[in-house]
């Protein structure tokens, strides 16, 4: 009875923590099906929002802009990040000290200095280009997640497999290719996504860093007190939350089958 | 034979010195935009019209300025103080679960961490101007701020309690100790790491916030984060604004440095229990 008493209070905490959580993004989307115009007065179901979403050419500008600065910067920042980690990995421990830290800055930094900085750099040289700054800055905060997701795949991997290829006649670069690449490749997919998912999100640093061209949350701060078509909560999240549960899920898949293994195995015994 | 000696001599004398060489384009990329433009800041924050100056360091920490970090840091310590009590219970029921479950729950739990900050809190905008009072006041930029921050707090301490070795607890209660002294004396000390961890999480980001005040605090309660903003972009005085985030890195690193400090302490607390 206690037991059961006390599953109930935890059960109905988390709920709540849960509801918390996800209440205002689920009642925005919702709220983007509803006819009316103000919220809490549901006046009918529509797709007027959506439709007027793709109506407004700055969201759809707001939207290449975000998803394909997404695109170059992770894969531009997981080519030059992996390389950067295996050339790293194969310093001298002090050096590559020197360099780890000086790595780790955009991660330590404010968000707000990093933006900053790399706003005085761009007009410290003219660059006026808001979307080559844009894809810089975000390639720059990028760098440090997808270098720190690599190197512990780098460690786990065995140097033998790189001295081999290199005595069975491989060069240093055919050597990196075709037997480090694949052996660190988790690591090499897990920085990506990452990187990915940081740039869609970003807001401090794209705002300082920016000039002119907005990806999505600068649109909507920009928007925010004339009020943001809630569709666009929609577009956001839905896919973000999708790609989430696809990566973590097969991972608790993996853990129920071993759940379920270790149950027959005791059974056995 | 000798083919394949000839082929390993370039390839072991070079390889130690190439493959450091795969580092390089990174290197000069962080060379440009990681270090030069952090040392722009040190310079406009030094100089005024190119000739040195600690005037803008001195007006920085100023009262007026140093006020608004006081206010910055009191709504931090608000702010983790709230994500503690709300994310540890969160964090401790999760670890106690079966573990299938907690892996599925607590994904949900971790989620908003990836989802636009931006528009999680203009939703809170729309739902407290539309159901509350409390829009444009300092309870809304606080509620924001938990809510942003709550997951950064679970996360690490639940990662800490699920490592707990079971069979603690169970020579806890074997030796008497009822729920409530088994939770403060052996549960809660060794999930210490987690906690410091969380509050770094929790603390260092949500001082140096910026927008969630301007959106739901309607520009009444100045941070830290908006000075700056207000420095560069309403003012545009750059050597202002710089000598401001100048103090804000100092500040940041040494409360990093701080909870580094309280980490290692309190997994050091750990060892002398574990032997």
């Amino acid at each position: 009875m206690v037991k059961r008493l006390k599953k109930f209070f935890a059960g109905t905490y988390l709920g709540l923590m849960l509801l918390f959580l996800y209440a205002p993004i689920v009642i925005l989307i919702v709220y983007s099906f509803n006819q009316s115009k103000t919220l809490g007065n549901w006046t009918g179901f529509t797709f007027d929002w959506y439709v007027q979403l793709v109506q407004t050419p700055e969201i759809m500008d707001a939207l290449a802009v975000t998803v394909s600065v997404a695109a170059i910067s992770s894969v531009v920042s997981t080519l030059l990040g992996t390389y950067a980690a295996i050339g790293l990995y194969a310093m001298k421990r002090k050096t590559r000290v020197v360099y780890e830290n000086i790595s780790q800055l955009p991660m330590v930094n404010p968000d707000l200095v990093t933006g900053i900085s790399l706003m005085l750099l761009f007009l410290f040289v003219g660059l006026k280009d808001g979307y080559t700054r844009l894809v810089i800055a975000h390639i720059t905060f990028n760098l440090p997640y997808v270098i720190f997701s690599v190197m512990p795949k780098l460690r786990q991997s065995s140097d033998m497999l790189y001295e081999a290829a290199l005595d069975l006649g491989c060069t240093p670069r055919q050597a990196i290719r075709k037997v480090v690449i694949p052996d660190i490749m988790p690591g090499i997919v897990s920085g990506l996504i990452l990187a990915f998912t940081l740039s869609i999100d970003d807001f401090v640093i794209s705002f300082f860093a920016g000039n002119g061209v907005d990806n999505l949350s600068m649109y909507i701060y920009a928007s925010a007190r004339r009020g943001v078509n809630p569709a666009l909560s929609t577009i956001i999240f839905v896919p973000v939350v999708a790609l989430l549960l696809v990566v973590n899920l097969r991972t608790i898949r993996e853990e129920k089958n071993a759940e379920i293994q270790n149950r027959k195995v005791g059974l056995k015994n | 034979m000798k083919r394949s000696n000839a082929k390993k001599k370039p390839g072991t004398g070079a390889f130690r010195i190439k493959r450091s060489l795969f580092a390089g384009p990174y290197i000069v990329w962080m060379a440009i935009f990681i270090l030069s433009p952090m040392l722009l800041i040190l310079y406009y924050a030094f100089t005024s019209d190119g000739s040195f100056t600690l005037e803008y360091l001195r007006a920085a920490l100023g009262w007026d300025y140093f006020r608004v970090l006081l206010d910055s840091v009191r709504f931090a310590l608000y702010t983790t103080v709230l994500c503690l009590l709300l994310g540890y219970p969160v964090a401790y029921l999760l670890s106690r679960m079966k573990k299938s479950t907690a892996a599925l729950l607590s994904v949900f739990f971790i989620v908003p961490m990836w989802m636009n900050f931006l528009l999680r809190t203009y939703a809170w905008k729309v739902l407290l101007g539309a159901f509350t009072n409390i829009l444009y006041t300092e309870s809304a930029v606080l509620l924001g701020m938990v809510y942003n921050f709550l997951p950064f707090m679970i996360l690490p301490v639940y990662t800490t309690l699920i490592k707990l070795d079971e069979s603690y607890i169970e020579a806890a209660s074997d030796l008497g100790a009822n729920a409530t002294r088994t939770f403060l004396k052996v549960v809660l000390p060794l999930s210490m790491p987690g906690v410091v961890s969380g509050v770094t999480m929790v603390f260092i980001p949500s001082t140096t916030t910026f927008a969630i005040s301007q959106l739901l605090g309607g520009g009444k309660t100045m941070l830290y984060g908006d000075l700056i903003y207000m420095k560069f972009i309403t003012e545009q005085s750059w050597n202002a604004g710089s000598a401001l985030s100048v103090i804000l890195l100092v500040f940041v690193l040494l409360s990093m440095a701080l909870m580094k400090k309280a980490e290692r302490g309190a997994s050091e607390e750990e060892g002398d229990r574990l032997w």
